[in-house]
């Protein structure tokens, strides 16, 4: 029994990982209604001038906010000037962007910064968390401040004005241009919280798997599938969602014999399906009736 | 006087076919106006060009103001409300927030909070509403929803898409009253679009009838409705 | 509910709907690329015919996924597994059993068609989204499947199995790749044949009524869940005779050459070929095999950005993939004989 508690609030730890990502993936889905696959590494270039500006002496709260107006910036620029261009191009054409986008990314930070792993500050230690070893204070912080970012992100969608344009653009478009909503805005906004949201997630993982151009692949999986099991609509199901696949993925490694590191991934997708096959919509996202 | 809205000489798009022939109307500041015609005359593609959500060349002039050439959410702050055919209710999310987001290009926070107090008076059924997904109100329901958060707007004209559609008899006469008394008491100029044209004409005053994209009628309203000829080869009632 | 809900509840779809006409050339096109084909690899060196084996088996491989994208509107990041399912079949049929390379070929072909009808079971209850992620669940299990231990006396574990290059038969006075390319040739154009035949029977009609409206079908009398299934079924069929003769071509197979990378590869060639648009496979394909090596050559450093940028130049420039060249070319001929 101790053993599985153990390992229940290890997967939470880890999954405290996910949900941070998860949430900056259903931020992106709302506004935009695509998956982007090249969010993990638009996190990961954030994390490096985050890296880069602490190289330089800025202090690490300095160089957050810093890199939080950065990211913000960044992905409004990436949108109005990669992707608008791309609004009326078929779904399937987006997506291609994403991935020219995931390599473009990906080769530049590995030129400007290599490809070898440094070490990321944590602003909140690394002690063992109320004397528990499997838990350290920095998971806990980044527990809490997933936490947090979530309640900000609700706050935001149900009482500001621009929150509800926002959910008014993405949900009906053309309704939303009819009350005078610039829906075209509103998706660059998307875009632009969206990468500063991941570049916290990305800030707050760093510590954990370490900082290298490669360090979001894994994890942008586990956020998709968290977001996905959720439910894509759902900023709260996609918290939920990130602990559920944490802890399936430590379970999952423990109890089932011949669960290796390497299958760990493949097993825990797998439960994501067989969950998404008896719930299509995930766990809290609303189910849609379809009409002809 | 300059009418409040001008349009001339319309030609309207889809892809390689053209909707809308030239088609030339104009509309006074407090008329209730009413555009009639069968199925696929052009009167939605007409509402759509006013506020360039088709494309279209020729002149929409708003109070002597171009129309052409700007979005559709910059011509909705000139006070233009539109509401679409279907309603475009926003169903996810509840019937106050469809009407606050019908005042969404306004800054007073206390002129909008008593707005949407009028409009609960006006429709006394979203009050008993306001906190239920709009996508679970009725047809009926979900048209009133749609002229109020229209109304939101203070706009100075409204555009009705076809207001009608799908509701039962006494609905209709019910939104028709409201649509005529907003008309007179709160000075919102109206432009209706309508396939029930003995309703539309005994609420309008000024009616046009369009056939195949073209304006082929045009008149006082009560003329149009007591000209047996024109009701019979036009209106087909 | 998000637009994309919105859109997906109206009926409409990631793809859109091509006409059935205009998914394939016409015979007199389709017989002149078919003879610079045939001539060709009789005035190039080896590397060369090697290259073009290449490209007509990811050709395969793409046209498998259009079928089943472009066809019937289910998307799949799980080709590679089909393709690796294709290549460990033939490879362990050869290097184990000593059956002859070919008679591996429908092995494979009828392995894969089941492992594909399967896995479309499940795979009915998702779409869209969903559907990605557990395609991309079955990629990235199928590189950790084919290291464990105990298949690893048939499939050689991490180490992968080496595959004996065939010669040419009957003495024929060809080297071992020209035999290949002429090889990998007939099967390509018997595949094709197939194809644009199934796209345009009972099937295939079948296919685009469901990828254009899944209800409505389901309404017009279209068994929904069977033909989703066959599509997938067809399309993983397809993917492992590409994927047998890859094996055979490359002489190896290792668990890690058939990662989540060559599906994102085979994705990223139908767009660029033009999504339902037959063809178009074996452009997408010559753009997944060339362009990377022309990145590389540009800058050591920075192919991948150089690549990325490539990819972005031709969605900007063709956002419906070779498929609008092929329009616009029409067009234009069109235009010249009227003059």
């Amino acid at each position: 029994m101790e053993l599985f508690t153990n390992q229940v609030l290890a997967g939470i730890a880890t999954g405290a990982i996910y949900a941070c990502m998860a949430l900056a993936v259903v931020m992106i889905y709302q506004a935009i209604d695509h998956l982007n696959f090249a969010q993990g590494e638009m996190a990961m270039f954030s994390t490096f001038i985050s890296w880069q500006l602490m190289q330089w002496g800025v202090s690490y709260w300095a160089a957050f906010l810093m890199t939080l107006a950065f990211s913000f910036v960044a992905g409004i620029a990436i949108e109005r000037i990669l992707f608008k261009p791309l609004a009326k191009a078929p779904v399937l054409t987006n997506v291609a962007g994403f991935i020219a986008l995931f390599a473009i990314i990906n080769s530049s930070a590995g030129l400007i910064w290599d490809f070898t792993i440094k070490q990321y500050p944590t602003p909140f230690g690394s002690a063992p968390f109320l004397g528990s070893q499997l838990i350290s204070t920095h998971q806990a912080g980044m527990i809490g401040v997933t936490v947090a970012l979530l309640l900000a992100l609700y706050f935001f969608f149900q009482y500001t004005r621009i929150g509800l344009a926002m959910r008014a653009a993405a949900s009906v478009p053309e309704s939303a241009r009819l009350v005078g909503i610039n829906t075209s805005w509103m998706i660059a906004l998307g875009w632009g919280m969206a990468t500063a949201i991941g570049s916290i997630a990305g800030m707050l993982i760093a510590p954990v798997v370490f900082l290298e151009p490669n360090m979001m692949g894994g994890v942008l999986i586990y956020g998709f599938a968290a977001a996905v099991l959720g439910g894509l609509s759902s900023p709260f199901g996609a918290v939920v969602g990130g602990f559920l696949v944490g802890v399936f993925e430590n379970l999952a490694g423990t109890y089932i014999p011949g669960v290796g590191n390497e299958l760990k991934l493949p097993i825990a997708l797998a439960l994501i399906v067989s969950v998404l096959v008896v719930k299509p919509a995930g766990l809290f996202g609303r189910q849609i009736v379809k009409r002809v | 006087m300059t009418p409040l809205l001008n349009v001339k000489d319309l030609r309207a798009y889809y892809g390689q076919v053209q909707a809308l022939h030239g088609l030339s109307f104009s509309l006074n500041e407090g008329s209730l106006t009413t555009l009639l015609g069968a199925n696929g005359a052009g009167k939605t593609t007409t509402l759509r060009a006013i506020c360039n959500m088709v494309r279209s060349t020729g002149g929409v002039e708003f109070e002597g103001k171009p129309l052409n050439n700007r979005s559709t959410e910059s011509i909705v702050r000139f006070g233009i409300a539109h509401v679409p055919q279907g309603r475009g209710t926003f169903t996810n999310m509840t019937v106050e927030e469809n009407l606050q987001l019908g005042a969404i290009t306004r800054k007073d926070s206390a002129g909008i909070v008593s707005d949407i107090e009028r409009m609960y008076a006006h429709f006394p059924v979203l009050k008993q509403r306001h906190t239920q997904q709009a996508g679970t109100l009725s047809g009926g329901e979900q048209q009133m929803l749609a002229v109020a958060r229209a109304l939101m707007l203070r706009p100075r004209l409204m555009l009705l898409d076809e207001p009608s559609f799908g509701l039962a008899p006494l609905v209709v006469r019910d939104l028709f009253g409201i649509l005529g008394k907003i008309n007179r008491e709160d000075k919102v100029s109206i432009l209706v679009v309508e396939q029930n044209a003995q309703l539309a004409l005994e609420l309008a005053d000024q009616a046009y009838v369009i056939e195949t994209g073209r304006i082929v009628m045009s008149g006082n309203a009560k003329d149009i409705a007591n000209n047996e000829e024109i009701r019979k080869s036009y209106l087909g009632y | 509910m998000s637009a994309a809900e919105e859109a997906i509840a109206e009926g409409h779809e990631a793809v859109e709907a091509v006409p059935k006409r205009a998914m394939t050339l016409g015979t007199g096109t389709s017989l002149v690329v078919l003879a610079a084909l045939l001539v060709v690899p009789m005035f190039v060196k080896n590397f060369i015919i090697f290259q073009m084996t290449m490209l007509l088996i990811y050709g395969l491989a793409v046209l498998a996924l259009n079928i089943l994208t472009g066809g019937s509107g289910q998307f799949s990041l799980g080709q590679s597994a089909f393709y690796a399912v294709g290549a460990y079949t033939s490879a362990v049929l050869m290097e184990h059993a000593n059956i002859n390379y070919a008679l591996t070929i429908p092995v494979s072909a009828v392995i894969c068609f089941g492992f594909g009808y399967l896995f479309g079971k499940p795979a009915l209850r998702l779409s869209g989204i969903y559907l990605a992620l557990a395609t991309f669940a079955l990629a990235t299990a199928m590189p950790q499947l084919l290291k464990l231990n105990f298949l690893e006396h048939w499939t050689g574990g991490v180490q992968g199995l080496v595959v004996t290059k065939p010669d040419a038969p009957f003495g024929l006075p060809m080297s071992q790749d020209m035999w290949l390319y002429y090889f990998t040739l007939a099967v390509t154009v018997a595949i094709y044949i197939f194809s644009v035949n199934l796209l345009r029977s009972r099937s295939g009609r079948a296919f685009m009524a469901i990828r254009d409206n899944e209800i409505a079908a389901s309404s017009m009398g279209v068994n929904v869940a069977l033909y989703k299934t066959l599509a997938f079924g067809v399309s993983a069929g397809i993917t492992g005779v590409a994927g047998s003769l890859g094996a055979i071509a490359v002489q190896f197979v290792a668990p890690d050459s058939y990662t989540i990378t060559l599906a994102i590869s085979l994705f990223l060639g139908m767009v660029v070929g033009g999504v339902g648009w037959l063809p178009g496979s074996f452009v997408g394909a010559a753009f997944i095999i060339f362009v990377p090596n022309m990145a590389e050559s540009i800058s050591k450093g920075l192919s991948g950005a150089v690549f990325g940028v490539l990819l972005f130049l031709v969605i900007y420039l063709v956002p419906h993939g070779a498929r609008q060249v092929a329009i616009f070319g029409q067009q234009l001929v069109g235009k010249l004989r009227k003059n």
